[in-house]
């Protein structure tokens, strides 16, 4: 690799140009729920103070795992100023102190969901029905939402159940995949490319544009459990979401859920 | 009854597209739209739309379409591409390049292939639905666009102005792009690359290899090395433009509908006036970088304003032969500009 020296990073957080038309403020280096609530403590900063004149000209902002990027109109903002403004805002440490919502999200693992479920048991030395166990037990925290529509990046996987990505992604990867792949888990939205682990599959809708107001199903933020469902149970709740008939508030709060109907 | 192209060939990599679907990237959904929203706006104009209407972008090869349905309508096409327009029996006639002109019933006009992008407006631009604020085509996720996918044959593009009028729009005048290297502003992870990488970014070429399509360009090159922080990072916000460099120290420029995360350094951000230009390169095409500042990329970006201002204002009005309009060279807004005083025969 490099034989050049990496300068020491300046004191978090730092304010860096990403380009004329939009700056990313960044609050450390690690995946830290503490970061990631300053991240999300800036955002909601930003939500408040949208019509702020310092604020002029910014039209949207991320929020990733240990920055948020804020998006402006190079003709409306004053730059200087929103460095400074930005800069003033995310030293002042405001962290959210609400955490997002909690979802409890249907998964199955039974039929062809989970492709990978085998070899990641074996590569851990453990049983398929360990390895579920223990996802089940865990709480996942939604970082950011990216790479697809809806695509949450959420933390909180088990040490166990931690291994790297497939050495060749699949050419296609099923829509509603559950997935993960180092401390990560994810869902798939859409049908695409992947490396990640297939270890399930939920019936929802992660994006709908129908949802006109809130076309994602998961925010950065929210805090993730998932409860096992079997194959009859998916398949009644998967044609419900390809009817659009399926309310995902429902799989809102701490489960577990009552499914029955 | 609503006027309608019909497609009979779909051409290669042909998909409507506006000026993308902004706001809505804290969710994952790429900005998309035009990859030269400059090109779109010119078609835009010379069919006598505003900037923003839908239109069709054309990146390889052009589209044949058929007028099935209403009795004219008015385009206008921009950018390196040859059209001709197919009567009912077969006869043809070159459809002048920054010219606008009417297809009517039963006509077919046919783009050839495109060297760079090329865009096609109609009057009163396609009547497409809007998803989530746009028109525009994101085919991943099955956005805008007609069936969220780009063209196929016998896709029916309804059109919602009607063309009457045997006048036609006309601007002689090449777009104004700028030349020379693109411009970047270096950042934001600069510091995960040795010192003389950005050197390199700097002064080397680079070549476009042919792994390019509407999320990103890869470029083939001296290496740019990392430093001991490697080539990943925690994915943050990227746009189009981000130069990201992942292990192979190849960059790739990110561009309409690139990912709204990136998981690699980036080195440097083409700056956002010279992003047009992306959209005209080609594989094997020979590409350099210069750095600016802000205040210098603030500046270009008012000077393509303008010289875009300039380019539009100096669109002409061609009368049709035998036919004079004094009331249209009263009420056009396009009088602001010179009016051309004679008629093509």
């Amino acid at each position: 690799m490099s034989t050049g020296e990496a300068r020491p990073f300046a004191p978090f957080p730092q304010v860096r140009p990403l380009s004329d038309t939009a700056l990313t403020v960044v609050f450390g280096t690690e995946v830290d729920p503490q970061v990631h609530a300053q991240v999300m403590g800036l955002a909601r900063q930003l939500e408040a103070l949208r019509d702020a004149p310092a604020l002029a000209g910014v039209s949207e902002w991320i929020a990733s795992f240990t920055a948020l990027t804020v998006y402006f109109d190079p003709d409306v903002a004053d730059v200087a100023a929103l460095e400074a403004e930005l800069a003033r805002l995310a030293g002042a440490g405001a962290k959210a102190i609400l955490a997002g919502r909690v979802w409890t999200l249907p998964a199955c693992f039974e039929n062809d969901y989970a492709p990978d479920l085998a070899d990641l048991a074996r590569l851990q030395g453990l049983s398929e029905e360990a390895v579920v166990s223990q996802f089940l037990a865990a709480r996942y925290r939604v970082y950011t939402i990216g790479f697809l529509p809806g695509f949450p990046y959420m933390g909180g996987l088990p040490e166990a159940l931690q291994v790297p990505r497939l050495a060749t992604p699949r050419t296609e990867v099923p829509a509603r995949s559950i997935a993960v792949a180092g401390g990560m888990c994810a869902i798939y939205p859409f049908k695409s490319p992947g490396g990640w682990r297939l270890i399930g599959r939920t019936p929802l809708n992660l994006f709908d544009p129908a949802r006109e107001a809130e076309p994602a199903l998961l925010a950065a933020g929210d805090t993730v459990q998932w409860q096992r469902i079997d194959a009859a149970r998916f398949a009644a709740l998967e044609a419900e979401a390809d009817a659009g008939t399926l309310d995902p508030q429902q799989f809102l709060g701490e489960g577990p859920h009552d499914h029955a109907s | 009854m609503t006027t309608h192209l019909e497609v009979i060939d779909a051409g290669l990599g042909v998909s409507i597209q506006d000026l993308g679907r902004p706001g809505y990237r804290a969710i994952g959904v790429p900005l998309s739209g035009a990859l030269d929203p400059l090109a779109l706006a010119a078609a835009n104009a010379l069919a006598g739309n505003g900037a923003a209407l839908p239109a069709l972008e054309i990146r390889f090869s052009g589209p044949t379409l058929m007028l099935a349905e209403g009795e004219a309508t008015r385009l206008a096409l921009m950018g390196a591409a040859t059209a001709e327009i197919i009567g009912p029996e077969g006869e043809k006639r070159l459809a002048e390049p920054q010219t606008s002109f009417l297809l009517r019933r039963g006509e077919k006009l046919k783009v050839g292939r495109t060297n760079g992008t090329a865009y096609l407006a109609v009057a009163g631009g396609f009547g497409v639905e809007r998803m989530l604020g746009s028109a525009a085509t994101y085919a991943r996720a099955g956005l805008g666009g007609i069936k969220g996918g780009v063209l196929s044959p016998k896709d029916q593009l309804p059109c919602n102005g009607v063309g009457e009028d045997e006048d036609a729009l006309h601007q002689s005048e090449a777009l104004p792009y700028a030349s020379g290297p693109l411009r970047v502003l270096p950042g934001p992870q600069e510091d995960q690359f040795t010192p003389e990488a950005l050197d390199v970014l700097l002064s080397a070429p680079f070549s476009l290899s042919p792994a390019m399509d509407r999320m990103g360009m890869r470029l083939e090159g001296a290496r740019l090395n990392h430093n001991d922080r490697g080539a990943d990072i925690l994915s943050d916000g990227v746009l189009p433009g981000a130069i990201q460099v992942p292990g192979d120290g190849q960059p790739i420029i990110l561009l309409a509908d690139g990912q709204t995360t990136g998981g690699y350094a980036k080195i440097a951000c083409v700056i956002s006036a010279d992003l047009p230009r992306l959209a005209h390169l080609r594989p094997g095409d020979t590409l350099r970088f210069a750095r600016v500042d802000r205040t210098q990329a603030a500046a270009a970006r008012r000077a393509q304003a303008e010289a875009f201002a300039r380019w539009k204002a100096g669109i002409e009005i061609w009368k049709a032969p035998g036919r004079i309009d004094i009331a249209r060279l009263y009420t056009t807004e396009l009088i602001t500009g010179v009016t051309a005083g004679y008629c093509p025969a």
